[in-house]
């Protein structure tokens, strides 16, 4: 009896213990997210005005970052739009057609190396492959462009996808697979319209944290969008983005140049946010269950 | 199924073929493209929104460094780079590339002992180069003190910080160290990354600048803007013809019209250690570099338009900026230069 | 008859039908699979063209370009091993703090956080990661290095490490042996490995914990339910339930975060210290691969970026044999437990 309640006792001490510890794991998170939002607003507040989203960068100081955040607007998209598909359906694969194969496990084995490319290499890589023969085949008037910037950060966003899809994927439970190939359905429509709805909010948290990933991307864009001081839309010119003129303001010596960088810092924060928060309004709108 | 499948592909052409026609548009919306040199990215951006508001033509310029900047323009993506280090004359001429420089501006060694307001440490080169190579580590080495009589020097270990990153701003400084040391001209040498003997390194101007706020018996050596506008303490330097010297705009305008232009090809100069008397021991230039015979003859011909306006009419907006503007009988060479070797 | 003609028409249109849901079968299947050939392709491509790239290195070099820790760029002399070095050691250190760090967070948001508490702070760790990794460094640099050196950096040189202020080793420094070399610095800064690592920690928790979190979820919650009647508490479930079941996920969200840190490149520039020199201490600073390139691309030339792109190759080289060292202790943990 004694001998009892001192394991109940254990037990419940452990218990209390390590959700406790839960707790602190999150306050740890939550506390550096707090001490890094608070410094980039703290820093940039003075930059965060109407300017800072109608002027472009040619004015330094005196401008804004319109230019930018349409730039990142638009790479992002056309990167996201890129890796999407093709990390869902690759992750498909590896989940669903390929668990044991030697070639399945080499290439899910790969794709981990993928990611953690650094992640100017993936630029360079892409400027070999997209904008110099861009170049070449325009006659150099195409060169850098935001084409080829997307294409790099859906080079970042992929291995992110695909690893995420096909983890999601994988955890679906057969009976869910089993039930509909017994009632004939083809497995493409097993796939798509039971599986990967399945595992929809999964898939859609890989996708995000891509997102967020290459939303904050520099070293990649250098050398293929390469930047722009002033507003384009065009995705065949050179393009502007939020981190790339972060990054170069800085390094500037300027104090108010300092200010925007941060205040830019604090817009693209505060886009994710919004992007994660929206997306988690639709999935719990139309929640899935599993069992 | 079919008619969802030709929807597919129908929608897939028409992407296809919006892909096409965008990337046919060719870019007109920015008229020039430079990139290279950090060292004159804020200068080149007020030039270039000045230029645009009174032409309506645009120039767009990143800085990826000299060296990126000077392999692009041999790819032929860019219009025109910016580089720190001079473009060497076979190279040059292989690639049919001609270079000029534009702007001038300072790097000055900046500390941070407490105590010590700016200018009032003076070092000489052979000093300097000492700290730099690890030989000199306390502050109140008998060597810095004979230089600073009257200075209270605190017995302080010194932090040397240097730039981690390749930089036309190391480049200047430890051409100026190899200049004035035969130890650090043999053991070290100079280019845009050394082999450093001893130190912490900080990424860009403003990595080094923090990294010197931040360590208590620190020396690092920065663009003057930095040191002006971040508040570190620079050090007064003795200079070839053996005056000890304030950085200033007119210290950098004296190294640069004492520098040996007349006998240089392609302006190929560093004029680091100039024999002025007043002049700036580490005074820097940018050389832009474009094509003699470029693939796109418009671009070029705007890209002279502006260079040209900008030295004859941009001293204001480097003034601002802590950069000098170029002497004028250094523009006329240049304009003199450009007759001779750009056909257009 | 009639119901013969009907039966044979139904049979052909089943056919018909199996057979147009055969070949629709195929073609998604060849799809699905072009899709993973183009990530291998993807990788093969990038791997392919550092290494072409730093062919003119590799040829110089040799072997010996992993063992030495020279790099003199004036001289046109380098070695690999300060950067390799850097790279495993900073994202080790971040695996070591992230990884309890997001379990714990994904613990709590999926069983002991009140509902209504769950979403908003799960988007809020989420945000860590869309976090620009320049904002990182720069708060790095300018916030949390000085913290660092004046608050942290001090007590463990002081009681863990053996160059003390005072010049008297604390108990764990004489008596532990590793330990005092490894907090022993006299650098008087903030930035070092042990900076390096905390930092990619924080980075990389988002990745680990929002994949732990939408893994645990997944788990039946009958499975759960039959725990808790046998009266097993939440921890015990967690443990010996929850994490079990998902365990391969987990694991796949660790290397999404291991990945992201032996790659990550801007952060850990402005923290690391960047010296190309070897300490046995995690308070000195060091160098990385990737902070390595981005320092050295923009003015290298010749031989020296071909050495750059030597070193990217390098790093899949080293990240394929952490994944296999990985792979390889994972399989004797199942051994273990006898599976």
């Amino acid at each position: 009896m004694a001998a009892n309640s001192f394991i109940y006792t254990r037990r419940r001490i452990t218990n209390i213990v390590a959700l406790a510890l839960s707790m602190v794991a999150t306050l740890i998170g939550l506390v550096f997210l707090a001490w890094i939002l608070w410094e980039t607003l703290r820093q940039g507040i003075g930059a965060l005005d109407l300017k800072l989203f109608t002027k472009i960068t040619a004015y330094g100081e005196d401008g804004g970052l319109l230019n930018a955040m349409v730039g990142s607007l638009i790479v992002n998209l056309i990167g996201i739009a890129i890796a999407t598909p093709i990390g869902v359906l690759a992750g498909t694969w590896l989940a669903e057609y390929a668990s044991g194969t030697k070639l399945g496990e080499s290439i899910r084995f790969l794709n981990d190396i993928l990611l953690s490319a650094p992640s100017i290499v993936l630029g360079l890589f892409v400027y070999t492959i997209v904008v110099l023969p861009t170049t070449a085949l325009t006659d150099g008037s195409t060169t850098f462009s935001g084409w080829a910037g997307g294409v790099a950060l859906a080079l970042i966003a992929l291995p992110v996808i695909v690893r995420t899809s096909d983890e999601m994927l994988r955890l679906v439970p057969s009976t869910l697979r089993e039930a509909a190939l017994s009632l004939g359905i083809p497995q493409w429509k097993l796939t798509m319209q039971i599986l990967i709805r399945a595992a929809r909010s999964g898939i859609i948290t890989g996708v995000l944290l891509a997102l967020a990933r290459i939303s904050g991307e520099t070293a990649p864009l250098l050398f293929t969008a390469f930047g722009n001081n002033y507003l384009t839309f065009n995705p065949s010119d050179k393009m502007s983005s939020l981190p790339q003129v972060i990054y170069q303001y800085a390094n500037d010596p300027g104090d108010g140049m300092h200010a925007i960088a941060w205040a830019g810092a604090f817009v693209v924060t505060m886009f994710v946010l919004l992007l994660s928060l929206a997306s988690r309004l639709v999935l719990s709108r139309n929640k899935v269950s599993h069992d | 199924m079919l008619t969802s499948t030709k929807y597919l592909s129908r929608i897939g052409t028409t992407a296809v073929f919006a892909a096409a026609s965008l990337f046919g548009m060719s870019a007109h919306a920015t008229d020039i493209t430079g990139a290279g040199s950090s060292f004159v990215y804020p200068v080149l951006s007020k030039w270039s929104a000045g230029y645009a508001e009174k032409t309506g033509n645009k120039l767009n310029y990143q800085s990826v460094g000299s060296g990126a900047g000077v392999a692009q323009i041999k790819e032929g993506t860019i219009d025109f780079g910016a580089t720190d280090a001079p473009v060497k004359a076979e190279d040059l001429a292989q690639y049919g590339l001609g270079q000029f420089p534009v702007v001038v501006g300072g790097i000055v060694p900046v500390v941070n002992i407490p105590g010590i307001e700016a200018g009032q440490i003076k070092l000489d080169g052979p000093t300097l180069a000492d700290i730099f190579l690890g030989k000199i580590t306390m502050w109140n080495d008998p060597k810095i003190a004979a230089m600073n009589a009257g200075v209270n020097l605190p017995a302080k270990k010194i932090t040397v910080v240097h730039r981690s990153d390749g930089s036309g701003t190391s480049f200047n400084f430890t051409n100026y160290l190899s200049k004035v040391s035969n130890d650090w001209a043999t053991k070290v040498k100079f280019g845009t990354a050394v082999e450093w003997p001893t130190g912490v390194g900080g990424k860009g101007n403003e990595g080094v600048s923090q990294y010197v706020k931040q360590i208590i018996g620190s020396i690092g050596y920065v663009e003057y803007a930095y040191a002006v506008k971040n508040k570190i303490s620079w050090v007064n330097l003795k200079n070839a013809a053996g005056q000890v010297v304030a950085p200033s705009a007119d210290a950098f305008a004296a190294a640069a019209a004492t520098a040996d232009w007349a006998s240089a090809k392609d302006f190929n100069v560093i004029m680091t250690n100039a024999s002025g008397a007043q002049a700036w021991p580490i005074t820097a230039t940018t050389w832009v570099v474009m094509y003699k015979k470029p693939k796109n003859a418009e671009h070029t011909k705007v890209a002279f338009e502006f260079f040209k306006w900008a030295l004859e009419n941009g001293q204001k907006d480097a003034a601002s900026l802590d950069y000098v503007a170029l002497p004028e009988n250094l523009v006329q060479k240049i304009e003199a230069y450009w007759s001779t070797e750009y056909k257009h | 008859m009639q119901a013969n003609v009907g039966a044979v028409a139904s049979t052909l249109a089943q056919e018909a039908r199996a057979h147009r849901d055969a070949r629709h079968d195929r073609l998604f299947g060849w799809l699905l699979k072009g899709c993973a050939l183009l990530v291998l392709a993807c990788l093969l491509g990038a791997a392919g063209a550092t290494l072409w790239g730093g062919r003119h290195a590799f040829g110089t070099f040799g072997w010996h370009f992993l063992v030495s820790s020279t790099w003199d760029p004036s001289s046109d002399t380098y070695g690999a091993l300060v950067p390799v070095y850097g790279t495993i050691v900073t994202s080790l250190i971040a695996l070591l703090i992230a990884v309890p760090v997001s379990f714990g967070i994904a613990l709590y948001l999926s069983e002991v956080a009140p509902p209504w508490l769950r979403t908003p702070v799960s988007s809020a760790i989420e945000l860590l990661a869309g976090i620009p990794s320049i904002i990182y460094g720069m708060w790095g640099l300018f916030i949390f290095a000085p913290f660092f050196a004046d608050h942290i950096k001090p007590w463990l040189t002081n009681y863990l490490g053996d160059k003390p202020d005072d010049g008297k080793l604390s108990w764990v420094a004489a008596h532990v042996p590793f330990v005092g070399k490894l907090f022993g610095s006299d650098y008087p800064f903030g930035a070092s490995i042990l900076t390096a690592g905390i930092v990619l920690a924080v980075m990389i928790i988002p990745f680990i914990s929002s994949v732990m979190r939408e893994v645990f979820q997944t788990v039946p919650s009958r499975l759960k339910e039959s725990a808790y009647a046998l009266g097993s508490s939440t921890w015990e479930v967690s443990w010996d339930i929850v994490l079990p079941y998902t365990r391969s996920a987990v694991i796949g969200g660790i290397f999404l975060g291991l990945g992201r840190a032996l790659g990550e490149t801007m952060a850990v520039t402005f923290v690391l210290g960047n010296a190309m020199q070897l300490s046995a201490s995690i308070l000195d600073p060091g160098a990385s691969i990737a902070s390595t390139i981005a320092n050295q691309f923009s003015e290298a030339a010749g031989l020296q970026k071909s050495t750059l792109m030597a070193l990217a190759f390098l790093l899949f080289v080293v990240t394929f044999f952490v994944l296999l060292i990985a792979r390889w202790m994972l399989r004797q943990l199942a051994h273990k437990e006898g599976r």
